[in-house]
């Protein structure tokens, strides 16, 4: 019987192969529970990676086309290397708009960790100029140089030694994540196996007069395959329907939102959980399959 | 139908069977006797394939046992009605589902099939007893169950392996008429027994050869029997 034949008799059951192997309680009950466990794991680890990805996402996006010019200069050359970098910026190609922060811009910056009653003018605070980029972004190094050239004060930050291991970082835990989801369907397919090996030994008499009478070992094999791949799906179904609920209830994410608290789907993102169950039948349909055979081969 | 050329069954160097050199024909009827431990269950081992011989040929319905698949026996197997001694049930599944089982795991069962299963399981003489479980039989009834079981697929070779062992003497009788009248209607049929008493009455019903297995060989035997 091939593979498709398999599938086929799996989609339509068949009660008299159902019938004929007996059911073993513990290895039914280990299955179940464990696709269960599994499934309510690799909902979690895909709400971490998902989670991961939309704080990469929103960290790229917020420091992504902008960046910021300070200048450090003796207050009587302050305003001319301002204009003198505004001047560089509208004409370095890649740069949107170039715009320095008032200094009320500047006091509403430093406001949470110096309180609102700052007195900016006596203190050495360097201007800060706010740059847009375009699309297609400008050479840094390029403006660092005319930068040097045209004002020694000015410092260009592109944000990219904030934003790049930020971005590093959340894309690795995204990976992690699915890493762990591949290793908890590894890991199912390990159990589901041993289930299986069990449960064939434990058949061995039953594997004998099938054969006796004229069983093929596609037969025999469908019977147990049938049986743990439901067992899978339904347990996973279950593990699904619990883990959902639980990232449901979570804490949602706020302003001050940390992996943590970000745990969870959004969007179309809830429907991506529901490929586990199907994930888990293939998984103990194929662990399965393979352990009946290699089973069944070794018994004479 | 079944082919012995020199064939040899043994476990390590000593050979437990040796010069197995026959033929079963179609529609013919054997006995095979010796006693205990010389070899029968081994010899209806090889007629179906569940032994493959260490030695020399044997052919099932013109293919060489050594030769076949895993589905090459279990085909050949379907051509073969097996009663064993201890009968074999799945003891989970009711009479009527056992002797069925070979339907059912060829494929074969379904509705069209019911009305041959209650006749056949009337024929054996367990209809009041179709929807017991094997452990709920008696010595009598189970080897009738195995004998429903082994015919359902309407098989071409039935062989039965004591199958009078556990039973009474009407019982066995009664066993016997019913494979003599499998016989009649063309199977082919192997019992192995010990009991020449069952030969003798079988002889008065039927043209059977006698197989005698001593020594680890085949042979026929002797005009007392």
């Amino acid at each position: 019987m091939s593979i498709r034949d398999d599938l086929m008799a799996l989609v339509r059951g068949d009660r008299g192969a159902d019938r004929v192997v007996p059911r073993s309680g513990q290895s039914a009950r280990l299955t179940f529970a464990t696709s269960a466990a599994m499934a309510f794991l690799a909902v979690f680890a895909m709400a971490l990676s998902m989670a991961a990805g939309r704080l990469a996402d929103r960290w790229s996006d917020a420091l992504a086309q902008s960046s910021t010019i300070r200048i450090s200069a003796p207050p009587a050359e302050m305003e001319s290397q301002t204009w003198a970098v505004l001047t560089v910026l509208e004409q370095t190609p890649g740069v949107d708009s170039a715009r320095a922060l008032s200094d009320e811009d500047q006091q509403a910056l430093l406001a949470p960790w110096f309180g609102p009653d700052l007195p900016l003018e006596d203190l050495p605070v360097p201007r800060l100029i706010e740059i847009t980029e375009t699309r297609q972004g400008y050479d840094a190094d390029g403006l660092r140089q005319r930068l040097a050239a045209e004002a020694p004060g000015a410092v260009l930050d592109d944000h990219n030694r904030w934003r790049r291991p930020l971005a590093e970082a959340a894309g690795r835990l995204r990976l992690l994540g699915w890493l762990a989801l591949i290793l908890i369907l590894g890991a199912t397919g390990a159990m589901v196996t041993l289930a299986a090996q069990s449960a064939l030994s434990a058949n061995e008499q039953v594997i004998r007069v099938m054969r006796l009478v004229g069983a093929r070992d596609s037969y025999i094999a469908g019977a147990f395959v049938r049986r743990f791949t439901i067992r899978a799906l339904t347990g996973a179904t279950v593990g699904v329907a619990v883990g959902l609920a639980a990232v449901a209830i979570l804490p949602s994410a706020r302003d001050t939102a940390a992996i943590l608290t970000g745990l969870s789907f959004s969007g179309a993102g809830w429907l991506w959980p529901l490929i586990i169950p199907p994930l888990a039948a293939a998984t103990a349909y194929a662990a399965t399959r393979i352990a009946a055979f290699r089973t069944l081969k070794g018994l004479q | 139908m079944i082919e012995m050329q020199d064939a040899a069954y043994g476990y390590g160097t000593e050979p437990l069977l040796s010069d197995l050199t026959l033929q079963l024909a179609p529609g013919s009827f054997h006995f095979l006797t010796g006693p205990s431990g010389a070899g029968k269950t081994t010899f209806l081992k090889l007629c179906y394939a569940e032994l493959l011989p260490t030695g020399g040929s044997i052919s099932l319905f013109g293919q060489t046992a050594r030769g076949l698949s895993r589905d090459g026996i279990a085909d050949i197997r379907q051509k073969i009605g097996v009663v064993h001694q201890d009968c074999r049930f799945l003891d989970h599944l009711p009479v009527s589902e056992n002797i069925a089982l070979p339907l059912s795991v060829t494929g074969k069962g379904g509705l069209a099939q019911d009305a041959n299963l209650s006749e056949l399981i009337g024929w054996v003489g367990l209809s009041a007893r179709a929807e017991a479980l094997p452990p709920e039989l008696s010595g009598g009834e189970r080897q009738r169950a195995a004998l429903a079981r082994a015919i359902i697929m309407d098989p071409e070779l039935i062989l039965a392996d004591e199958p009078t062992g556990n039973v009474d003497w009407e019982m066995s009788l009664r066993l016997l008429n019913l494979l003599v009248e499998l016989n009649k209607l063309g199977k082919t049929v192997v019992i192995a027994t010990h009991d020449l008493a069952l030969i003798r009455a079988a002889k008065q019903r039927v043209q059977a050869r006698v197989l005698r297995i001593g020594g680890g060989r085949i042979m026929a035997a002797g005009a007392d029997l």
